[in-house]
């Protein structure tokens, strides 16, 4: 019989997409609805003395203006996101401190970045919203600004929130073995400072929340431009004070997440507030300069990392001292931070190693997780330190690799620590070495230094730089999915995970397909969606497919064996003797007699002809939680091979390989489409991507102008490789994909980069690598080399 | 607000409106047409999710003012299907392709994509195909995909 997992389903939800004729918010009009515009602070630290807002208000065609005062005792502030808090375990362990840091909905009385909102014209049209805008007088006193991660540590920096003392809002450390026994044991000790740079996640889709508030049942109905429809409706009920089963949250067609759509937003708060105040529908569509501005960033680490090796090549100990710049405001408790201490060490071994991570704010814009979450720094790190090492001990890096690698015989590997989930961290399974060498060979490595030389000669900088990570993928606390066959016998499935270009229609539907033999046209998969389940979490951290591709399964499994029980009953016979395949039950040793989904879910309504045994539910749903025992870990190798023009300082990528293992594949198609957009991403950051602030707090790439993000021009086509180590931890064996892509290029092309350069020595330990500041490291390489000769 | 009155080909049909002057073309095509096919990323013509053709030439909707149509044809993603519902080619190949991840920037991308090919008859190389994107933005697919849908469509459409 055909199994569609495995296979390249076309997707389905390409012909809506394709014609214009999907729904993003933005494309949502309801009767009798106001628009709103947002006036966002221009300042990065000031107090607010004085609001005027009466020309606004009284401008023809606005509805009223919004300020805090508005909101007060109506509508609470962020404290923390409890969905981000460490468990028990972990918590004992580590002893962090992470102090609240409640972000008000609007500024109240003062400001802390650019961008903040500070009050909401609602209006006819947003032409005369924006107006409006430009009619309120708000009276700031400039305060002093801080944006720099280790000035804002200083005791004499201003402290942005007074209630917390200092700007330090969270410090942890993770300690496994006996590191200063490893620093004493060590033949080499190198010393660096690696910084990966605020970026945005940038989806093209921004952000947007429309919201209708029927009175007759105190419906609520949301939709959002979100990743966690679940969450917005959990804070609205919070903080709003609403019965939450009135509330309905729908993340329609979502135009990109990548993570910052991954957090609930104050105008998720009070866009709908205002519908159900004015009763009148609201909708708010952010544009692109609030989106840089407002959307929530990422990254932004810095690591001061010290390394203790042998001769050989083999790492003792690794020590790191990382701050990470959250902006104004963190509710995320250690969530990217943890996340890089957890996966620093990636595929090595280095059984001590010691980090510490502070968690500061400075006068920019908050941060939230960003496809990779708190990897892509590490593994930055980590392998840039593999680089040096080769550097320093004149090795070919691979060899350095290869000597430190976690070893298949030794896999389940305990790695000494708590994974965020508070699970033991455990490498399952893999096997590093292999797939290295099949990213190896698919580069032609060997070949390639040969050529390199060849290129030397001819005065051309080619070379080629590897990276390597792991990915704790599929992270709890559950997904469910909810199985149905409707009286025509065609199968409905409800999930929890809500989709933003990740393919659920197509995949889920493959998965619950094969359970029940039928083809992927006989189910309809919905997502985004409050209403279709209880419960749900989200799509974010390379979740989707492992918690709700499970839940699916594990909700068609049921429904399949309630359909057999039933059709025994119809048919008086036991459910031995009965076999599903081809959307039909059939008698066993005799296929002429069978009964079909429909049928059955005709037999399964309540009543006198109900054929539903005693003691079980009628109805033909079934419904299921995956709960997952712990994370699944991904892998893979990134090889970059890259051309630099030493004159002008740019880089070239030439080829790009991913080697890499998520498990079951369940569209090979779509896999890949998630590496290679992933990659895309990773060169932006490696190359051409940075939020940047002046020293007074203003952002300073605001536009697409400045903030280059990668286009056709500068991706090439990814070759790819693939390893199917099948999870332990989920019947089918999945592991997540969504990140792996995103993670491991700025390692790879920084160090195919400084390859390149070789035997001139330059150290890329910052991005992007821009030709401005890829000429400077040349030049002044070129200098050192000149005094020392 | 000064009012204007525009008469505009919209994919095939004649529109007259009287609109604010003030209006962008993109904003006049989804608020006042509901033809929402026509996407908005960035407002300030980098991202070219809002490209449309006027007169057959791919023009960012969001730069310009829907009274500067006054009196031209304008197409969107909307006309490149057939009555019943069949792709154009160009739909056909982005879907066989795995081209589009969100869907969201798409529009602006097939747009530009039939441009290209009604003024580039020939199967055109890699790198062309490359530059005749280069001014749409894609977060989701890495682009490969897209390069590999246009050959495609090269291929359909004969």
């Amino acid at each position: 019989m055909k199994q569609f997992v495995g296979q390249n389903v076309k997707r389905k939800e390409d012909y809506r997409l394709l014609t214009g004729s999907g729904k993003f918010v933005a494309d949502m009009r309801i009767e009798n609805m106001v628009e709103a515009a947002i006036l966002r602070s221009p300042y990065a630290h000031a107090r607010i003395r004085n609001i005027e807002l009466s020309r606004a208000k009284n401008y023809e065609g606005v509805l009223d203006v919004i300020v805090a005062a508005d909101l007060k005792g109506k509508v609470k502030p962020f404290t923390e996101f409890v969905e981000f808090t460490l468990p028990p375990q972990l918590e004992a362990d580590i002893k962090p401190t992470i102090k609240k840091n409640p972000e008000p909905m609007l500024a109240e009385d003062k400001v802390t970045f650019v961008g903040q909102a500070v009050a909401i014209v609602l209006a006819e049209d947003r032409y005369v919203a924006e107006d409006a805008l430009a009619l309120i007088k708000i009276d700031y006193e400039p305060l002093p600004v801080v944006t720099d991660p280790y000035e804002t540590i200083k005791e004499e920096a201003p402290v942005i929130h007074p209630e917390l003392g200092n700007n330090i809002q969270s410090y942890f450390e993770v300690k496994v073995g006996d590191i200063d026994h490893a620093f004493r044991q060590a033949n080499h000790i190198l010393k660096t400072r690696i910084k990966t740079p605020r970026v945005s996640g940038n989806p093209l889709e921004t952000r947007g929340v429309i919201a209708e508030y029927q009175e007759r049942n105190q419906q609520l109905d949301v939709w959002s431009s979100t990743q966690v429809p679940f969450m917005v409706r959990s804070y609205l009920s919070k903080l709003v004070g609403l019965v939450e089963g009135n509330i309905r949250v729908v993340a329609p067609d979502v135009g990109g997440g990548f993570g910052p759509k991954c957090a609930v937003y104050p105008e998720e708060i009070i866009i709908p507030y205002l519908a159900m105040k004015y009763k009148r529908p609201v909708k708010w569509i952010e544009d692109r300069l609030e989106h840089m501005q407002s959307t929530r960033h990422s990254r932004d680490q810095v690591h001061d990392v010290e390394v203790a090796f042998r001769n050989d090549g083999t790492i003792l100990g690794l020590k790191d001292q990382f701050l990470l710049d959250n902006g104004a405001h963190n509710s995320f408790a250690l969530c990217c931070a943890y996340n890089s201490a957890a996966h620093l060490r990636g595929m090595y071994l280095i059984p001590n190693y010691d980090i510490t991570g502070r968690i500061v704010l400075t006068n920019k814009t908050p941060n939230v997780p960003y496809r990779g979450a708190g990897r892509p720094e590490a593994v930055y790190v980590m392998d840039r330190i593999i680089y040096m090492i080769a550097d320093k001990l004149n090795l070919d890096p691979v060899e350095v690799s290869l000597r430190n690698f976690v070893r298949p015989e030794q896999m389940p590997y305990e790695t000494g620590i708590f994974y965020r989930d508070g699970a033991n961290m455990i490498l399952e399974n893999g096997d590093y070495v292999k797939s290295l060498q099949q990213a190896l060979k698919i580069a032609g490595y060997d070949e390639f230094r040969q050529k390199q030389e060849e290129a030397r000669k001819q005065n051309k900088n080619i070379g080629i730089g590897l990276s390597s990570y792991i990915e704790g993928t599929g992270i709890g606390p559950f997904e469910g999915a909810a199985v149905k066959v409707d009286s025509t016998g065609h199968i409905l499935v409800g999930v929890g995970s809500s989709p933003h270009g990740q393919s659920h229609e197509t995949t889920l539907s493959q998965i619950c397909a094969d359970v029940f033999g039928v083809s992927p046209e006989q189910v309809s998969v919905r997502a985004g969606d409050t209403s279709l389940l209880p419960y749900g979490v989200g799509t974010f951290a390379s979740r989707g497919a492992v918690t709700a591709g499970s839940a699916v399964h594990g909700a068609s499994k049921q429904l399949k064996e309630k359909f057999l029980l039933i059709t025994g009953e119809m048919l008086g016979v036991s459910i031995d003797d009965l076999e599903m395949y081809g959307g039909k039950v059939y008698l066993k040793n005799s296929p002429s007699k069978f009964v079909t989904l429909q049928e059955i879910a005709q037999a399964a309504k309540p009543g006198p002809r109900c054929k539903v045994p005693k003691g079980i539910e009628p109805g033909s749903s079934a419904t299921y939680y995956f709960v997952p025992p712990t994370v699944t870990f991904s892998s893979g190798f990134h090889v970059a091979v890259v051309e630099v023009d030493k004159e002008t300082g740019f880089v070239d990528i030439l080829r790009y390989i991913v080697v890499h293992d998520c498990g079951r594949v369940i569209n090979p198609k779509i896999v890949d489409g998630q590496i290679q957009g992933g990659v895309a991403q990773g060169i932006g950051g490696a190359l051409y991507e940075e939020i940047i602030y002046d020293k007074n707090g203003q952002l300073v790439t605001g536009t697409y102008m400045d903030y280059l993000i990668p286009t056709a021009m500068e991706v090439p086509e990814v070759e790819m490789g693939h390893q199917e180590y099948l999870s332990p931890h989920n019947p089918m064996g999945i592991k997540g994909v969504g990140e792996g892509g995103a993670i491991s290029p700025p390692a790879a092309i920084a160090n195919a980069v400084c390859d390149a350069m070789r035997p001139l020595k330059i150290e890329i330990n910052t991005l992007p690598i821009s030709p401005n500041k890829l000429r400077s490291l040349i030049e002044e390489a070129e200098r050192t080399e000149s005094v020392l000769k | 607000m000064s009012n204007c009155n525009v008469k505009i080909k919209i994919n095939g049909e004649v529109i007259e409106k009287e609109i604010e002057s003030r209006w962008l073309l993109s904003d006049f095509l989804r608020d006042k047409l509901g033809l929402t096919g026509t996407h908005v990323g960035c407002e300030h013509g980098v991202c070219g999710a809002c490209t449309i053709l006027l007169n057959g030439e791919p023009v960012r909707s969001c730069l310009m003012l829907a009274v500067q149509a006054d009196g031209l044809e304008v197409e969107t993603v909307e006309s490149l299907a057939e009555e019943d519902g069949t792709f154009h080619p160009i739909q056909q190949a982005f879907a066989n392709n795995h081209a589009l991840q969100c869907g969201f920037c798409t529009p602006g991308f097939l747009m530009s994509v039939k441009n290209f090919m009604e003024t580039h008859p020939e199967l055109p190389t890699d790198d062309e195909i490359r530059e005749a994107i280069s001014g749409n933005l894609c977060r989701c697919t890495g682009y490969s995909n897209i390069i590999k849908a246009v050959k495609d469509a090269y291929v359909l459409k004969c």
